[in-house]
């Protein structure tokens, strides 16, 4: 069996970051990923990370406290205050150290870190590498864990937790290249699997982003929290929707429609801060205008970059200029962008506390897997790079404190257990003579949520959505395969990963149908108003062999008191 | 409209040779290379394997060989490609399966390197300053998303498996132009030799296939240059 004192699942920003954590703590720690680390979603990030260093010099007042106003805020108070300021606060340090590890931020002409306009944000503070933010962070996190000799297992599939009364004892992962499933025994494991986006069919997501490092710990009793707050970005490209950074509007892009107007004049909520209102009012008036006919043929607007020139385009959005020319077949000197909403972040997830810590010992969780919460009801463009850097960071000293004042010996005898299960389980689902095929199946969730849990709720479609999502985890239960290889056997990758992924949809759907208000992304059309009376909590799902259950925690409240969310 | 992938199988647990095996997709209007294989993937053949992830041309897992030449799946239009789509696995690496090729050697190469920042000094309270000009030195170099095209499009990588190859040089000139880091006599040492800068034979191919339109050769022949240039400031 394989050991290591700390074992991180995930090699994105969080995981890296807290695998280093440990490293300093001199803990022996491992890495364990589905795809080579610098194959994580982090690398997709484009426009910035948000702290209040005050770089800009439009920023000369800003401050940790504001930076967490504005965070709280956008989040539509739902978001712990405590664990914002602690996010708002650490965040300098942390973006300074990633400077330090040679992060090639992009700089302004005092040699300091750049930092431009976001969303929701009351000062510049965006620290940006051009708009390849995410690449230039993973590649500098993970230089980082090549000097610390940090030991990594690319293209290990994690399949489950092994707990032993409520204390993780670690493991068990589908090797891909061997087909083997293999245990893995360790003091303290962190979840830092990313988000869940690909639960739907138009996402900014990478392919790998299914959830299933959510549906473990969930399906192994860990809660999940704020899972209804789904963000959609406003600008995706339309036909792939793939990510047209912030930062554009950040720059100064307008959003037309198709007279060439800037609609977003025409709406209330974003009369004021137009394009740099935050994600869920834009996305909500985009969906709105095209409701309206101002949209294009197919459902797209467009986002138009023309007016701020070709040197600031190949400057600081060199990246939209080159996707949008591979993937639109169109350079944004010359043309409007065609643009579409789509989902784009997970803001619920891992139940966790402030610490990364959940309710298993030793099962800690970090980044966008992870719900803390910091981004309540909605994120702010810029904060999630952010989280993942703070909370990998804390996670990894969580995890390093928790084993060092460890007294109860390692159950090695529970991680065999898990592997005995989980071998028979894949030699079930590989003898299965069931109707049921994989894809059709993806194809089913991602449907229910594009058409049922989009930008705009109500119970009906909710309702359906749910009995729709029940139905597909009836008919995985008749799930077969038709190939039988074992090493690189992706129509098994693609089985297990489905299983989780329907626990996770149904888990959103719920907390959906159940929250009747509308806040942040979270939007009904019955329920078009926020109603702190009765929701300004946060939602816990747990999983039950039966039907989830579904309680309610109030937020932390310290700083601010909730106010009407006026732009 | 209806297109022939033609697919390069590999499974080495029971197959003595790779082999040909054709699929007819129906490409749609903007369908991609990489969309294409998963339509074969969910519909017509579940066996075949190959590496996915951001879709998007910035995480570089679907280097292949397409109609010949080293690309990204996810970025290649198949309305771009005549005739028959000939998909191959990477070349000079070894087959896992299918499309899947084996790049330990290829990351062995890049741990080489010392692929970090080797700064002076600890490090001050807030960010070391770096002029927009000196950040302007590291240029694109920094861009890399390591998909490993150049590596297996490289005639030297080919023949020399000691050779550190273009990717790997690249990250070299990433650091050497990097005004915060002060290791450049080393990093030169390690890439000073005949499996290291001097093995180039500028035949550009790397520079030919990158998705980013990089040039490892440029870098290599900068490093070439300030190698020269010191011997002759040494006296030698």
């Amino acid at each position: 069996m394989i050991y290591h004192q700390a074992i991180i699942v995930g090699g994105g920003l969080a995981g890296l970051r807290a695998a280093i954590e440990l490293n300093r703590w001199g803990i022996d720690t491992a890495i364990i990923s589905k795809v080579h680390p610098l194959r994580s979603h982090t690398v997709a990030a484009q426009g910035g990370i948000n702290v209040a260093i005050g770089n800009n010099p439009l920023a000369a007042s800003d401050s940790p406290e504001t930076h967490a106003f504005d965070t709280i805020k956008g989040s539509d108070y739902l978001a712990d205050q405590g664990a914002v300021l602690k996010m708002c606060r650490m965040g300098p340090g942390l973006v300074y150290e990633m400077e330090h590890w040679g992060c090639p931020f992009s700089r302004n002409d005092e040699g300091r870190i750049a930092q431009r306009p976001f969303g929701g944000a009351d000062f510049p503070r965006t620290c940006y590498a051009a708009d390849r933010t995410g690449h230039a962070l993973l590649n500098t996190i993970f230089e980082r864990a090549v000097y610390h000799e940090i030991a990594i297992y690319s293209e290990y599939l994690v399949t489950s937790l092994a707990l032993d009364d409520g204390v993780c004892q670690g493991l068990i992962a589908l090797d891909l290249k061997s087909g083997m499933l293999v245990p893995f025994s360790s003091d303290a494991v962190i979840f830092a699997t990313g988000g869940a986006g690909r639960l739907y069919g138009r996402s900014t997501n990478a392919l790998i982003n299914t959830g299933i490092g959510t549906a473990i710990p969930y399906r192994a009793g860990v809660p999940l929290k704020d899972m209804e707050f789904i963000q959609f970005h406003p600008t995706t490209l339309f036909g792939t929707n793939i990510l047209v950074s912030e930062g554009a509007r950040g720059e100064g892009a307008y959003l037309l429609n198709k007279s060439g107007e800037r609609f977003l004049a025409d709406y209330e909520d974003s009369r004021e801060k137009m394009e740099l209102s935050p994600r869920d009012i834009v996305a909500r008036n985009m969906v709105r205008e095209m409701e309206k006919g101002g949209g294009f043929e197919g459902g797209h607007l467009h986002l138009d970059l023309r007016h701020l020139g070709k040197q600031k385009i190949e400057e600081r959005l060199p990246g939209i200029r080159e996707l949008s020319m591979k993937f639109a077949g169109i350079d944004p000197e010359m043309e409007p962008i065609p643009v579409q909403p789509g989902q784009h972040y997970t803001m619920g997830g891992i139940d966790t506390d402030a610490e990364g810590k959940t309710v298993v010992k030793g099962f800690f969780a970090a980044g966008e897997c992870a719900c803390v919460s910091v981004h309540g009801a909605n994120r702010l463009g810029g904060n999630s790079i952010l989280e993942a850097l703070v909370f990998g960071a804390i996670a990894g000293e969580g995890a390093a404190s928790y084993i060092e004042g460890k007294e109860k010996m390692r159950e090695e005898g529970m991680v065999l257990d898990s592997l005995k299960r989980e071998e028979e389980e894949i030699k079930n689902l590989m003898a299965s003579a069931g109707k049921e095929r994989v894809p059709d199946l993806w194809e089913g969730i991602n449907r229910v949520m594009d058409d049922n849990v989009g930008i705009f709720r109500e119970e009906r479609s909710l309702k359906e959505g749910l009995d729709k999502v029940r139905e597909l985890k009836e008919r995985s239960k008749a799930l077969a395969l038709s190939y039988k290889g074992k090493s690189f056997n992706y129509e098994l990758y693609w089985g297990l990963e489905l299983q989780g992924s329907l626990d996770v949809a149904e888990a959103v759907i719920l907390g959906a149908l159940e929250r009747r208000e509308s806040r942040g992304s979270h939007f009904r059309r019955d329920y078009p108003v926020r109603n702190d009376g009765s929701f300004l909590k946060h939602s816990i799902v747990k999983y039950t062999e039966e039907e989830p259950s579904l309680i309610y925690r109030d937020v932390d409240i310290i700083l601010f008191e909730p106010k009407e969310r006026r732009y | 409209m209806e297109r022939t992938f033609r697919v390069m199988r590999c499974d080495p647990e029971k197959d003595k040779k790779p082999y040909l095996q054709e699929y007819q997709v129906s490409a749609r209007d903007g369908m991609t290379v990489l969309e294409g294989l998963f339509y074969i993937q969910r519909r017509l053949d579940p066996s075949l394997a190959f590496r996915f992830s951001c879709r998007g041309s910035v995480c570089g897992s679907c280097a292949m060989n397409i109609n010949g030449r080293n690309r990204l799946g996810c970025e290649t239009q198949v309305s771009s490609l005549k005739g028959v789509i000939k998909v191959r696995p990477l070349g000079h690496f070894k087959v896992l399966r299918d499309l899947v090729v084996e790049l330990d050697g290829f990351w062995e190469k890049y741990r080489r390197v010392r692929p970090y920042l080797i700064p002076s000094s600890l490090p001050p309270e807030k960010e070391r300053l770096q002029s927009p000009e000196e950040r302007g030195r590291i240029g694109d170099t920094a861009d890399c998303i390591l998909c490993a095209n150049c590596h297996g499009s490289c005639t030297v990588t080919g023949t020399d498996s000691e050779y550190l190859g273009p990717a790997a040089l690249l990250k070299t000139d990433r650091f050497l132009r990097d005004s915060r880091d002060v290791a450049g006599d080393e990093r030169i040492r390690i890439v000073d030799g005949v499996h290291g800068i001097w093995r180039c034979h500028t035949i550009l191919s790397c520079q030919d296939v990158c998705p980013k339109e990089l040039s490892p050769t440029s870098s290599i022949m900068d490093m070439r240059k300030r190698l020269v240039r010191k011997r002759g400031n040494d006296g030698r």
